[in-house]
């Protein structure tokens, strides 16, 4: 029986693996069903539901064997998902990647430009839309971090909240406008990506991850914390909105924008401007990457990721490379943040958690490290996700989380995964992201 | 640095004359590993000079040490540019050896950037004048005609350089597709386009078929006589160092044990001994001068 066909698997060993599938289940199930609290008299109690957990290991090994049985019996032990990855996971893209980019970009321009003209355009995709930007433009910022200098950074919210922080104060303290603010928050993240960069940027890898990570943390606990500056948890209110040239879109003021312009007062005035505001910013902050990208500087920062040591025998100062990737992408960060706050007219360190700056890396991994297509369509696909399956509420991160697993299996280089050469001599061509190196921090 | 050369033949030899780089009693421990032990001498400006010696003689920290990846534990490592400017290289951080004092390295273990091409390789050596052109960055983002300008003569030289090494046809691939042959020659012109006046090459024929390498025997001639540019090389093949060097440094356990021409070296019953390799009716009549040599030591 065992030797039947090499591609046969005996049977002792497929039971042996549902039996695996079993245990793990049981590892899983015994913690999370198994154990229900209730509130008992004194406290929390638990209720214990053993009977639960032996269902479920019964019906994964059930199923498992049934599978093994069936499907599974000739194909020989192999990973779940492995097929995908053979078929997309060499270089998916390599030859319609740049076309591709070619096409949607404009596309995606000219969609971004009319939309608040579109018919299905009404307060919520606007508002959507916004947030959406909101997030693209973060992404594009920390892809320059991530995706072309290769330092994983996972506090990139720290400085989205030091940018909404600085004009928040600065507003209600100074009383100085939107746009004397926003360029005073971006530096004001940049020097803060250059105080976290010195100290950090000798580290590489795992080590810095986990620094960021607590940078992050700091500045939330700081904010936190430091009532009489930052109002702590009670957060900052009466944020300004911006202003177009002076006109201000209230109902009732000296210089309004309705009035100005002769029409009748409508609150979708506003957020069609910071719509526009946001969508200049992101273009901003793509247009600034995209040359940055073929500049020495850029060139310099994918060279890093590709061999810091090289780097140095070629004479670029590698600190100095780190530091302008850091603070230029701070900057952005900064940038965002404090339209962030002119948005939402009030901010709390609730809105900077951790799990922010996780779903800005997700949205650069997932849409391929260092692509600027790519974080747009994670961007969208991530964001409108979110917002589809909001009645779903409770599942909404399982779905995400399968999701993640999914693209991972599939594309585990993200969506968009090739390299597009910065500079070229007779043809453009494609580079395969199994060349392309990830950086080691 | 005489006191082991033998019988350097008058003129005084280029090194001794006019030496670009001087090394002088260089010393690196880790721990209680001597790595390299007292070690001096002297790279002649235009000279081909070879470091040769057994495996783990510490050849690869002397170039380590030059180049900056390691700092030394004593002795001093004295850069003399051609403009006359001196570098004391034990006191610089890495990239500023490269970048002022003019010393380019090449790896023992390939290190291009191979999800970059060909092209951009060479452009990324280039960084440091692009970077001046670009004005740190804010002219080239506002586009200035003058980065512009720079730029395309930084591809020029690139391609020159790509033309000398035969990839020209190659410039827009990513460098990791390459040949393993091409891949060492990319990381040499790699090198060159830093504008060096020393280049370092760390076993630059390992890994190559004999018509390679004798190739690469005609690309150094080059360097050395076009570009007037000083190379230092650690080697394991013979036919590179004897057929090219002007000047031979013999290593053995972190010690120099010989010092000069070519075929003086090629001759040397201790070099004979310790690293060549003899054929075997010669192991006992090499065996005895070595015992000689030992015993001419002790006596000293």
């Amino acid at each position: 029986m065992a030797t039947t066909s090499p591609s046969r698997r005996p049977a002792a060993e497929l039971v042996k693996d549902a039996a695996y599938s079993a245990l793990i289940a049981l590892a899983l199930a015994a913690p999370i069903i198994g154990l229900q609290t209730v509130t008992a008299r004194g406290g929390l109690g638990l209720n214990a539901r053993w009977d639960d957990v032996f269902l479920i290991v019964l019906a994964v090994f059930a199923g498992r064997l049934l599978l093994n049985f069936t499907i599974w019996r000739h194909q020989g032990a192999r990973p779940i998902g492995q097929k995908w990855f053979q078929r997309a996971g060499g270089r998916p893209f390599a030859r319609h990647g740049h076309t591709l980019s070619k096409i949607i970009g404009p596309l995606a321009l000219a969609v971004a430009l009319l939309l608040p003209a579109l018919p299905f355009s009404d307060r919520y995709v606007m508002d959507l839309s916004i947030m959406v930007l909101t997030y693209i433009m973060l992404g594009w910022g920390l892809n320059i971090v991530v995706g072309l200098a290769g330092l994983l950074d996972l506090g990139y919210v720290a400085f989205y909240a030091i940018g909404a922080y600085s004009f928040a104060l600065l507003a209600t303290h100074f009383d100085l406008g939107f746009w004397i603010c926003l360029p005073l928050a971006g530096i004001l993240a940049a020097f803060w990506g250059v105080i976290l960069g010195f100290p950090v940027l000798r580290l590489r890898g795992d080590y810095l991850a986990i620094v960021t990570l607590a940078f992050g943390e700091i500045i939330r606990v700081v904010l936190l914390n430091w009532y009489e500056f930052t109002g702590g948890p009670n957060g900052i209110l009466g944020i300004p909105d911006p202003t177009l040239f002076g006109l201000e879109f209230a109902r009732r003021g000296d210089n309004t924008f309705h009035e100005f312009f002769g029409l009748s007062y409508s609150s979708m005035h506003k957020i069609i401007f910071l719509y526009y505001i946001i969508l200049c910013l992101a273009l901003i902050t793509n247009f600034v990457t995209l040359r940055l990208r073929r500049l020495p500087v850029g060139r310099a920062w994918e060279a890093l990721r590709e061999d810091e040591i090289a780097c140095r025998s070629l004479g670029i100062n590698t600190t100095n490379t780190k530091l302008t990737a850091f603070a230029i992408g701070a900057m952005f960060g900064g940038f965002a943040g404090s339209f962030f706050a002119t948005r939402q007219g009030f901010i709390s360190p609730e809105s900077f958690t951790f799990i922010e700056s996780a779903l800005i890396l997700a949205i650069v991994v997932l849409g391929g490290l260092g692509s600027q297509v790519g974080v747009v369509i994670a961007a969208i696909v991530m964001m409108g996700g979110f917002e589809y399956f909001r009645e779903f509420e409770q599942y909404r991160m399982l779905i995400f989380g399968l999701a993640m697993v999914f693209i991972m299996v599939w594309r585990p280089r993200g969506l968009i995964s090739t390299r597009s050469p910065s500079v070229i001599l007779k043809e453009r061509k494609a580079i395969g992201a199994d060349l392309v190196g990830q950086g080691h921090g | 640095m005489s006191e082991t050369a033998i019988a350097a033949p008058s003129p005084t030899p280029r090194w001794e004359a006019d030496p670009v780089l001087d090394v002088e009693h260089l010393t690196m421990r880790f721990g209680g590993l001597v790595a390299v032990d007292d070690l001096s001498f002297a790279v002649g400006r235009g000279d081909i000079t070879a470091i040769i010696g057994p495996n783990g003689a510490g050849k690869t920290t002397v170039f380590n040490c030059i180049t900056g990846f390691y700092k030394p534990t004593e002795g001093r490592l004295t850069m003399r540019r051609a403009e006359g400017e001196e570098f004391l290289l034990e006191r610089m951080p890495d990239f500023q050896i490269a970048a002022r004092a003019k010393v380019a390295r090449t790896f023992q273990n390939i290190r291009l950037f191979g999800g970059m091409t060909v092209l951009e390789n060479l452009m990324v050596a280039q960084h440091n004048p692009l970077m001046k052109a670009s004005y740190f960055t804010f002219g080239g983002v506002l586009g200035l005609s003058h980065y512009r300008r720079s730029e395309k003569e930084a591809i020029g030289f690139a391609t020159s350089w790509l033309e000398q090494i035969r990839l020209i046809d190659r410039a827009d691939d990513p460098a990791a597709d390459l040949p393993y042959g091409a891949q060492r020659r990319l990381e040499i012109a790699r090198a060159m386009c830093t504008r060096p006046e020393i280049l370092c090459l760390d076993e630059p024929a390992a890994g190559l078929n004999p018509r390679e390498s004798a190739e690469l025997n005609d690309l150094l001639r080059l360097i050395r006589d076009e570009y007037q540019t000083s190379v230092l090389l650690i080697e394991h093949d013979m036919s590179v160092v004897m057929e090219i060097s002007d000047h031979v440094v013999v290593l053995d356990y972190g010690k120099k044990i010989a010092d000069g021409p070519a075929d003086v070296i090629r001759n040397d019953p201790a070099v004979i001994a310790a690293y060549l390799g003899v054929e075997d009716d010669e192991v006992e009549a090499a065996e005895e001068e070595v015992e000689e040599i030992k015993e001419e030591a002790e006596r000293r």
